[in-house]
């Protein structure tokens, strides 16, 4: 447990808040962005943010591959588990996500529909193992963590030749959404992007290592830091970026040194590549469609793909107008800017992306923050 | 969703297994994505595999800037951080 509750000690994390209240210029403002749902559940669950000085401020990116699923992606993951015989194999976290038509896993479960929880993609090979005779498919979602769990899950699929399984592909690559959310041309319109500066992803980047983020250091002038999940890991990276912010720099630095290296786990990424290739367009909740941000599945392994196996419509799908999301994940506006937040938009009946996963934005603010404002007139 | 704990490995299993250990905690965890892995090895687990080994030297390098930040919190001159009032205001969670 050294490895956990040593970076949470109370009296490092009080010194690293003075250190940090002493660095900042005051007539500064510092807007700095956690792209990852990991970060933004440590600073609300730990209260990083009372421990900042008042011109700090915590912007919560889209980092929460269950909240920037697409809804028809969804929809279609429904229509997978409700084909002829078969079981549907999901992570935990996409039962309660809301479809359209106020649909969900769980209330496709609870219709009859055969679907399973997994901790661990390679659940699915036992499964479809076990069941021969019926098709099993695999709900892959996440971003660079997750996916060579997929990966490693189809080539062990085609090893021991389980014809019956399948995988239906969602995984996300975060470069290119951290590009969109720079490049909006509507932020222009919300007003200026406010972001100073990046808390980068930690175990994101145990995989695909620190140097796909210098190209937005150097292309952007905006610093990242590389950080880990813990809430001294959050302060000192807080205090590196404002650092660098005061000293003119935008570079990529690396505050999780025991996990993230500049190369990233090359056997990992090795296998991703072997499997999984980049799609054209993708579309993000939240965000819209984005150029080469999401991965299918390669022609080699197409017996294994969902959607070359099974008839997928994809219907599109309208949000609701109120939900300010989109200007959300982009660091324009803040959940508490949001008409529907916590009235018609809650963690029992989110409407928005940034609700529907407890590393959401709007979840994590409901479920810690709530209490705090003043209730709504 | 991204999140992963690091864990002690107790013993390798067959194939790319491993038996992994934390706070009293055993668990199977796939080694596919990690080479040479040998017990009493760190690793951070994420939905069931290691995706990296936890650099046990690194670990220890931050944590003894933590502990001396810490150190030169308590020996201070008893300034509380901003927005905070000090060590005992801090939210619950911390250690």
């Amino acid at each position: 447990m050294r490895y956990l509750l040593g970076f949470r000690d109370r009296g490092a994390a009080a010194g690293l808040a003075r250190e940090i209240a002493a660095a900042v210029v005051p007539r500064r403002r510092y807007h700095l962005m956690e792209f990852c749902g990991g970060h933004t559940h440590a600073i609300f669950r730990y209260g990083v943010q009372d421990l900042l000085p008042a011109n700090i401020e915590l912007v919560h990116g889209p980092g929460c591959p269950v909240c920037v699923l697409a809804v028809p992606r969804l929809d279609a993951a429904i229509e997978l588990a409700a084909l002829p015989g078969a079981i549907l194999v999901s992570y935990g976290d996409m039962l309660r996500v809301p479809a359209s038509r106020r649909r969900s896993l769980l209330k496709a479960r609870a219709q009859g529909a055969d679907v399973r929880i997994a901790t661990s993609a390679l659940d699915t090979l036992d499964i479809a193992a076990a069941h021969p005779q019926r098709p099993v498919i695999f709900f892959a979602i996440g971003f660079e963590t997750t996916t060579p769990a997929t990966a490693h899950l189809i080539r062990e699929a085609g090893r021991r030749g389980l014809e019956n399984l399948s995988v239906f592909c969602n995984h996300v690559v975060t470069p290119a959404a951290i590009a969109a959310i720079l490049d909006e041309p509507r932020v222009r319109e919300w007003g200026r992007a406010r972001v100073d500066g990046f808390i980068g992803p930690s175990h994101v980047s145990a995989i695909i290592g620190s140097r796909p983020y210098e190209h937005f250091a150097r292309e952007y002038q905006r610093p990242v830091v590389i950080a880990g999940f813990e809430p001294l890991d959050v302060l000192q990276s807080i205090l590196m970026l404002v650092r660098q912010i005061n000293e003119g720099r935008a570079c990529v630095e690396n505050q999780f040194t025991r996990g993230v290296t500049s190369a990233g786990n090359t056997k990992a990424q090795a296998l991703v590549a072997d499997v999984l290739e980049l799609r054209p367009r993708f579309a993000w909740r939240g965000l819209g469609e984005l150029p080469y941000s999401g991965l299918r599945i390669k022609p080699h392994y197409g017996a294994f793909d969902a959607e070359r196996r099974y008839p997928i419509a994809e219907h599109a799908t309208v949000e609701n107008a109120a939900c300010q999301c989109p200007a959300i994940i982009r660091g324009v506006k803040k959940p508490t800017d949001c008409a529907i937040f916590g009235t018609a938009c809650t963690p029992r009946d989110p409407i928005g992306a940034c609700m529907v996963s407890a590393e959401g934005a709007c979840a994590a603010h409901y479920k810690y923050r709530r209490a705090a404002q003043p209730a709504p007139a | 969703m991204c999140l992963a704990v690091p864990v002690r490995v107790v013993a390798l299993l067959e194939g790319d297994w491993a038996e992994a250990e934390i706070g009293g905690i055993r668990s199977r965890v796939s080694t596919a994505l990690v080479d040479e892995v040998a017990a009493g090895d760190y690793l951070i687990v994420h939905a069931g595999f290691a995706i990296t080994r936890l650099d046990v030297a690194e670990a220890e390098i931050t944590l003894a800037l933590f502990a001396r930040i810490g150190a030169q919190h308590k020996a201070g001159d008893g300034a509380a951080p901003a927005g905070a009032g000090g060590v005992d205001a801090l939210p619950a969670g911390f250690s």
